[in-house]
């Protein structure tokens, strides 16, 4: 409010002001001079000072600075067109044979086979059905039981030690077991994948439980709700965006857990496919399935970040 | 008679050591007072309408609220904390609803009631918003309407204006005396602000510290009908400094003792 008053003032009152201030300084320093005398702040050299921090160059450098669109979608697409053109160099150069590294357009053109024979669809189909089981018997299993766990403290004096334990076991170790107990055919290979996923689900279902803050749960039973109502009405809500992301980091475990188990016996799925190829020395074959397998699980991925976002967006 | 607390003793346990917060507290509340409960840290003043609410047991004594011991949390005592607890995904009305919805009410006699606390409490406005997009004031609002609209006993207020800022701590304060004055319900009120417990209570109860005991309890002697504008009377201010020497009292006892075993 005196800004603009004081910016018309003359010099005179300019010069005046500085006198005053170092009056003021002045009478400060004698202040503190008093104080000392008094037993203040012993009378240390003074401290080295460094220098103030310097405005960086660019936002790109900046510790969490937010970054214009640009940049960001510059660098998005770096991040794939340099490993893209690192490929097509080698490839191209001759450097790499062609039985080791097949040029991108062989690749395309393997997967385009593939899709018109209708073959990629159908162990696409195959592979995402072993997952939707395997990995949707571990949620159905895992949500409850971490609900459980992270709201019962017995229930995780109960469950906590066996699980850690049994988190730490490979589920592909178990491949040639399972093979033994439930047979070639596909019980074993979504039991590989349950057995791979369920552990870290339950505990990290669990862990997001633990985090509703016990005054939401106190404050509902002021409000006259029951134990059973604050798990429903309490608990669930505000751990569902948790939850949602367990499932998303886990369901990238299940996808990998399904291509081991078909790599190692199986008559149909993308990582047969990979087998198959192998066999024949088709790597422009096992390049195409890898390229499906990776746009299949970045899609999941997108999906399930999609309803993350709708379910939490009451989160700050 | 509607609250009594008999003898109230709490101990707690950290580490293997016994500590009492709480020790031999007899308090009465009579039906539709608003009686405001002051001490320094350490006096126990959380402890006291934790236990009240039912949400921790005492280890000795009893609090009987209209003849029912108090053996749990439940409707008839409601709750507001300082930092509002409010359910984050739900919006201000469904906040406010909770507690109705439990109960087998009739939809429209549920809005009915939720639409007068609402605009009780000021938050006609704000009613489709999610409790992140309010203000500190405003989630306090919510809160407080929330314990309300079931209609409890006795409404328990732990610090619910500490973390706000001086002008809307008052418009709080007149906000949180309305009520009382529309609905009639009884408050028990727990501040560490003497200013605040003066303006508001009809009774100041002033908590020792180590372990927490009754101290004094000031009956306020003010105009029922107060506006802010008592806070700047010559029998406000008295009253407020004899407290505030009652509580520095009080807490420099604390402090030296504290000093003592050390």
């Amino acid at each position: 409010m005196t800004g603009p008053t004081q910016r018309t003032t003359p010099a005179s009152t300019a010069e005046a002001r500085a006198a005053e201030a170092q009056e003021a300084e002045q009478r400060l320093a004698e202040q503190q001079e008093a104080g000392r005398a008094g037993g203040g702040r012993p009378d240390w050299s003074p401290l080295p000072r460094r220098a103030g921090l310097k405005p960086s160059a660019s936002p790109l450098f900046s510790l969490r600075t937010p970054i214009s669109a640009a940049s960001r979608w510059t660098l998005a697409v770096l991040s794939f067109a340099i490993p893209l053109l690192a490929w097509i160099v080698l490839s191209v150069s001759g450097s790499v044979d062609s039985t080791f590294l097949p040029s991108p357009v062989a690749v395309l053109k393997a997967g385009a086979d593939m899709a018109s024979t209708g073959e990629l669809f159908d162990d696409l189909g195959t592979t995402t059905l072993r997952v939707l089981e395997g990995f949707g018997l571990a949620v159905l299993v895992s949500v409850p039981l971490g609900i459980l766990m992270g709201t019962f403290t017995a229930g995780q004096a109960f469950f906590e030690p066996l699980i850690g334990l049994l988190r730490y076991l490979p589920a592909s170790a178990f491949i040639p077991l399972l093979i033994i107990w439930l047979g070639l055919g596909e019980p074993s290979k979504i039991a590989i994948l349950f057995i791979g996923t369920v552990f870290f689900n339950t505990l990290m279902t669990a862990d997001v439980v633990r985090g509703v803050p016990d005054s939401l749960i106190d404050v509902s039973y002021t409000l006259g709700a029951r134990r059973g109502e604050v798990l429903r009405k309490i608990v669930v809500p505000h751990s569902l965006p948790g939850m949602i992301d367990a499932i998303r980091v886990n369901a990238a475990a299940a996808w990998n857990f399904v291509v081991v188990a078909e790599l190692i016996n199986s008559s149909a799925g993308l990582g047969y496919r990979i087998v198959r190829a192998q066999r024949f020395l088709q790597t422009d074959k096992i390049f195409a399935v890898l390229v499906v397998i990776g746009i299949a699980g970045l899609l999941i991925d997108v999906l399930l970040r999609l309803l993350r976002t709708r379910v939490g967006k009451w989160a700050a | 008679m509607t609250l009594e607390l008999r003898n109230v003793a709490k101990d707690y346990t950290v580490r293997g050591r016994v500590t009492r917060a709480l020790d031999g507290v007899d308090l009465e509340v009579l039906r539709g007072e608003f009686v405001c409960v002051v001490g320094a840290s350490g006096s126990g003043k959380s402890t006291l309408l934790s236990l009240v609410a039912g949400l921790s047991r005492p280890t000795e004594g009893e609090i009987v609220l209209d003849g029912v011991p108090v053996t749990g949390p439940g409707p008839d005592r409601g709750l507001v904390f300082q930092a509002g607890a409010l359910y984050p995904w739900r919006n201000v009305e469904k906040n406010v609803a909770f507690g109705l919805e439990l109960l087998s009410l009739d939809p429209a006699e549920r809005a009915e009631r939720v639409n007068w606390y609402l605009a009780e409490t000021g938050l006609d406005g704000v009613r489709k918003s999610l409790p992140k997009q309010l203000s500190g004031g405003q989630k306090q609002r919510v809160a407080i309407a929330r314990a309300l609209a079931c209609e409890p006993e006795v409404l328990l207020l732990d610090e619910p204006f500490g973390a706000l800022d001086v002008q809307t701590k008052e418009d709080m304060q007149v906000l949180i005396r309305q009520v009382w004055a529309d609905t009639g319900t009884t408050v028990l009120m727990v501040t560490h602000d003497v200013e605040e417990a003066v303006f508001l209570g009809g009774r100041v109860v002033v908590l020792a510290s180590d372990p927490g005991r009754i101290a004094a309890d000031v009956e306020v002697a003010l105009p029922t009908e107060r506006d802010l504008a008592v806070k700047r009377e010559p029998r406000f201010l008295e009253l407020r400094a004899r407290i505030e020497d009652l509580v520095r009292e009080q807490h420099r006892g604390h402090v030296s003792r504290v000093a003592a075993v050390e």
